[in-house]
């Protein structure tokens, strides 16, 4: 499979342990993520507001690039795209679906763009993880080398992933997908009553001890569970629960500080993949020495 | 202001209404009725304030006398609302009730085009005149009469069942009481106390239980269902098949022996789960029919063979153990149907995030019910706990679960529970987190006050997500108390979910059965919210209880006496008269080509002497035959093919220049119904529609679409009911068949085929009817004018068009 693949902003800077990790995971798979030329930022946040339509240009024109790149040849899965980032998702698959359910908007959006060729609203917008599930993970299974074998996971989903029903991946009250994926790469996996709470967002700028609160909540709680590391699928949240336990460790001096784990970081490791493409430098809370003690490095 | 003037034949008098406002103000009733004056056959015409008044009444009454007419034509309200009132004076001076003919200029004109007054003028007079053109051709008609007994289903033992038999039982009718369950009593039984007095709920209803099978005009079935319901008011066929228990009602004197000895264990319904049962038991105390009975799902000689088990057939002292016994079927007619098959709780699991049935200290509210009542008895199923909480609202007012609606009894339900469980033990502390404590019913309020003098703490809000401690178990929770606006982090030793009432999944094929139509919150749709509220649209056919919406004890009580008034009133007649709306054949017409006989959902047409004949008893009168009939030999009173005829023309004669016309064929079911539920909203929607009232929209042959848009029409609209709640779900496939054939006509004359245009509605569908009408209108005014040309085009050689004889398949293509 060959499809388009949207990085966004944070996948070439914070975020780049997940680009790099994610791409090579996913090509294990046989999944062949084509960046997108000329892609703009993802609009970052889905305006709520009727007739704020400029807010959806950003995200549309994406959309445009992918259904050229449909037209062309230089990938084999029409209108489709991968996303990482679960903002990027969100936002992406949003503003696809207020143009394709509203033919007016899309025409005014069109208008706008009126040096470019039409969008036509056919895009579909996926994140990685659903792809993978679609494939089952039966498949998953079969690419592990290196099974994560004693390695206790609590999966966080965060929100934008999930919420809205209509636009997340999986039940927004009780998701799963991160435990199916886990349990395939032989990982325990532990539930985390916190894995839906709150990272904090972008209070992450304004007021680092709110985000520090609630970060020692979600980790705390994974701790008690049993869990030995949090995963997560998106950059903010990462950087919330992940480079804030310097903030968490100030403020509670008892505080263990756990590994942050990106889900294709997990997938790199099991599929036997090399510390480049794994990319655990990245991490601010370093899980060499964790995966080292479970013998997995 | 009347005006006498010479009549043709017909001597027609119409009268416009103003409303009192509601339509003069928007429409000008005087030039209405100027207008009607020189309409042909119209010998008087006058407006007057309120038609529907007594005054308006007289006024029809004395002209029908004075200027001997023989026709009336009523433009006011829609007819849904007084045509009865009108047909019942023309009846009473003389006149056949079916010579009256009414304009819907109210909720289909002045309410809806309240901004476009002259337009809504114009409107109302194409109306007037569409109906006076239609009452040139009324006929007099007779109704149907059909013999009407004295005897009852009532479906569903709770106490809305028991209630409506008894009172039926009493006033000397015959009642067959269905229950599913293997005894009658329903959920009441399971409950402590009622709010707000306090009754014992087991108390009080015990002994109307016990009086069901003491009643000798009841016959009481239980653990039985309604396997099939056919036919009509006074004419109902049942079919009931009783589960059997395996046990001799007979000899069985409830000794307990066999109780003893059964090595089977099941949860107890009864305790809502919190106790076991054995496969052979007795469901409770005060159980109506009080007889022991085996589980099948669950016994062991059941499931696995006769040689298993059977230690209760060697316990049992009377020889009562029958495992021989097979389902018995029972057939029986009757007149009447109640339904009273009420409610189930919400299934607590369906909301993940209050972890029920992961989380051992999460309970639901009939649950603690149980709990309540066995600890009073000095026997607890469960530890309680100090701190117990109620959560309201599980599964009502939450979009995320799908249900919109209150469920109007778990604030009390709570309410009684909280202060009986703080004032048994007053250390305990009892909090509820409600979203608005609602307590609207008699002496409610004061019963809420009491419980907070008690001490019970009532927060306002309610928790996103439960947690449990992993160690203690105990639960935790963050809730915002939205009157302080304090964050409470919380932990409680027992939680309460006040869990919704959903529709009873029992209902769903008896529903079926009788065609009864849900409302959105799929609960069981009343005639009429105001003045129906027990009648459903199938005649003889009423509701009682929670199946139509969730309701208190009392709420209950009283819609299942009202319910077994409304049968009574019915079953008192004698005989009941059913509309003559009916096909009939013109035999000097008819060939005999037999192309109706198929076609014929009810079956109600046969050839004799090679004429169709129509069977008058099984004619259900939607006249989809009269579009399969190429002689216009087929024809449906009260819609005939002249009157659909005679009021196309005149709805589109006074269409000018640069002006365009829409007809909107609405069946009476719904998409009239709906229209005026768009005027009774004050929407809008385009003003060059014009509404034609049909039984079912295949009765709009393609003949009449097509003569339609040869005399002016620019497009043409049919509206149906949903396949699901209509009652003639066969219907859409002849509306596809016509339509389509139609648009290839169209298509072959170079008109736009987009021109005409059928969807499907239930009457809640108010957005939707809207914006259909105005995107056809838009379509047509976009497209421009259709040259007459083009127009004539459309009605030539229609015969072979519509009806190519030839070949084998000689059907309508």
């Amino acid at each position: 499979m060959k499809i388009p693949y949207y990085p966004g902003c944070s996948l070439k800077t914070t975020g780049k342990n997940l680009e790099v990790s994610a791409i090579a995971a996913a090509k294990t798979l046989g999944i062949e993520m084509v960046e997108i030329p000329k892609w703009n930022c993802c609009g970052t946040v889905f305006s709520l507001t009727e007739d704020d339509l400029m807010h959806h240009v950003a995200p549309v024109r994406n959309l445009l690039r992918v259904q050229e790149m449909s037209g062309n040849g230089s990938v084999d899965t029409p209108n489709k795209m991968v996303t990482l980032c679960s903002m990027c998702f969100n936002t992406m698959k949003s503003a696809a679906g207020r143009v394709s359910r509203n033919a007016e908007d899309l025409v005014k959006i069109n208008s706008f763009m009126n040096l470019e060729e039409d969008y036509k609203g056919k895009v579909q917008v996926l994140h990685l993880l659903e792809i993978i599930r679609d494939m089952g993970f039966d498949k998953v299974k079969e690419k592990v080398s290196r099974p994560l074998n004693g390695l206790s996971v609590a999966p966080y989903y965060g929100c934008m992933l999930l919420r809205p029903a209509d636009i997340g991946i999986d039940d927004p009250e009780d998701p799963t997908i991160g435990k199916d994926l886990f349990e395939a790469l032989g990982a325990d996996v532990v539930d985390n009553p916190y894995k839906k709470v709150c990272c904090g967002a972008f209070h992450t700028v304004n007021d680092k001890s709110l985000v520090a609160d609630l970060g020692y909540e979600i980790l705390t709680r994974a701790q008690k569970a049993g869990g030995e590391a949090i995963t997560t699928s998106c950059p903010l949240c990462a950087f919330n629960l992940d480079n804030r336990q310097k903030e968490i460790s100030a403020a509670h001096p008892e505080f263990k500080q756990m590994p942050v784990f990106y889900f294709s970081q997990l997938m790199a490791l099991a599929f036997g993949l090399g510390e480049e493409e794994c990319m655990f430098e990245g991490n601010y809370v370093d899980p060499r020495p964790l995966l080292k003690s479970k013998n997995l490095l | 202001m009347s005006e006498v003037s010479d009549g043709e034949n017909e001597r027609i008098g119409v009268y416009v209404c103003h409303c009192g406002g509601n339509i003069s103000e928007v429409v000008d009733v005087e030039a209405v009725a100027d207008f009607a004056r020189d309409l042909p056959g119209v010998v008087l015409s006058r407006t007057n304030e309120h038609m529907c008044s007594e005054l308006g009444q007289k006024q029809v009454a004395e002209d029908i006398a004075e200027h001997k007419l023989d026709r009336v034509v009523i433009a006011a309200c829609s007819p849904q609302f007084h045509e009865k009132t009108f047909r019942t004076t023309l009846s009473k001076s003389g006149l056949n009730p079916f010579l009256l003919e009414m304009a819907n200029i109210r909720e289909q004109d002045s309410w809806v085009h309240h901004d476009e007054p002259e337009k809504a003028t114009q409107k109302a007079k194409d109306l007037v005149a569409a109906a006076v053109a239609k009452a040139r051709f009324d006929t007099p008609l007779d109704r149907r009469s059909i013999p009407i007994g004295k005897r009852v289903l009532v479906i569903g033992g709770g106490i809305a069942g028991i209630q409506a038999s008894l009172n039926l039982g009493d006033a000397g009718f015959k009642v067959y009481l269905v229950e599913k369950e293997p005894s009658i009593g329903g959920k009441m039984a399971q409950l402590s106390r009622t709010f707000p007095t306090e009754d014992c709920s087991a108390c009080i209803l015990s002994p109307k239980m016990a009086d069901v099978p003491a009643n000798p005009n009841i016959t009481l079935f239980t653990n039985s269902k309604v396997e099939s319901v056919d036919g009509y008011l006074g004419n109902f066929s049942v079919k009931v098949k009783q589960k059997p228990t395996f046990v001799d009602p007979v000899k069985c004197l409830c000794c307990g022996a066999c109780e003893e000895v059964c090595p089977v264990t099941a949860p107890d319904e009864f305790e809502a789960g919190l106790a076991q049962r054995k496969a052979i038991y007795v469901p409770y105390d005060f159980a109506v029919p009080h007889k022991y009975l085996i589980d099948e799902e669950r016994c062991l000689r059941l499931k696995r063979g006769k040689d298993v088990c059977g230690l209760c057939i060697k316990a049992c002292p009377h020889d009562a153990i029958d495992f021989n016994q097979k389902p018995r079927t029972q057939d029986f007619t009757v007149d009447t149907v109640i339904v009273a098959t009420g409610y189930d709780t919400f299934d607590a699991t369906k909301k993940k995030t209050y972890g029920y049935g992961r989380f051992e200290n999460v309970v639901t509210a009939l649950q603690m019910e149980r709990m309540i009542v066995n600890s009073v008895q000095g026997k607890p199923l469960r530890k309680m706990g100090k701190r117990i909480a109620f959560v309201q609202c599980v599964g009502s007012r939450d979009e995320q679960v799908g249900n919109e609606y209150c469920s109007r009894i778990c604030c009390m339900y709570a309410t009684k529970m909280s202060q009986l469980l703080k004032r048994s033990d007053p250390s305990r502390d009892v909090y509820v987190f409600y979203t608005d404590l609602r307590a609207f019913g008699k002496g409610f309020e004061e019963y809420y006050k009491r419980a907070q003098d008690s001490g019970v703490k009532f927060v306002r809000g309610r928790p996103a997500e439960l947690f449990e401690d992993p160690e203690t178990k105990k639960i935790l929770f963050k809730v915002e108390d939205t009157l302080s606006r304090q964050v409470i982090e919380t932990e409680f030793d027992l939680v309460v979910l006040s869990t919704g009432l959903v529709p009873n999944p029992g209902t769903k094929p008896v529903a079926e059965m009788l065609k009864l139509a849900k409302s959105p919150d799929g609960f069981l749709q009343e005639a009429h919210p105001k003045f129906k509220p027990e009648d459903t649209l199938t005649e003889g056919v009423f509701l009682a209880g929670t199946v139509q919406g969730p309701k208190d004890i009392p709420d209950t009580v009283g819609q299942a006496n009202a319910a077994a008034l409304r049968a009574v009133r019915l079953m008192n007649q004698e005989s009941y008269s059913m509309e003559p709306l009916m096909a009939f054949v013109d035999a000097d017409s008819c060939d005999g080509c037999g192309l109706c006989v198929p076609a014929c959902p009810s079956g109600a047409i046969t050839l004799e002497a090679k004429k169709a004949r129509i069977n008058e008893a099984l004619c259900k009168g939607c006249g989809s035959c009269t579009a399969w009939c190429p002689r216009d030999a087929l024809d449906l009173h009260c819609y005939s093919n002249l009157q659909l005829a005679a009021q196309i023309e005149v709805a589109l004669a006074t269409k000018k220049k640069n002006q365009q016309r829409i007809l909107v064929f609405a069946d009476d079911m719904t998409a009239y119904r709906l229209a005026d539920n768009v005027g009774t909203a004050r929407m809008s929607y385009s003003a060059d529609t014009r509404i034609i009232k049909i039984p079912s929209g295949s009765r709009v042959t393609p003949k009449l679409m097509l003569e339609a848009f040869s005399k002016g029409a620019d497009g043409i609209f049919i509206g149906e009911s949903e396949k699901k709640s209509s009652s003639y779900p066969h219907s859409l496939a002849e509306i596809e068949r016509n339509v389509a054939r139609v648009k290839e006509i169209l298509t072959e004359a170079g008109i736009e085929p987009e021109r005409i245009r059928f969807s499907q509605f239930v009457t809640v569908m108010l957005a939707g009817f809207v914006k259909q009408m105005n995107s056809l209108a838009d379509f047509c005014a976009w497209s421009g004018s259709i040259p007459a040309s083009k127009r004539k085009v459309v009605l030539k050689d229609l015969g072979e068009k519509l009806f190519a004889r030839s070949g084998k398949e000689s059907a309508q293509i």
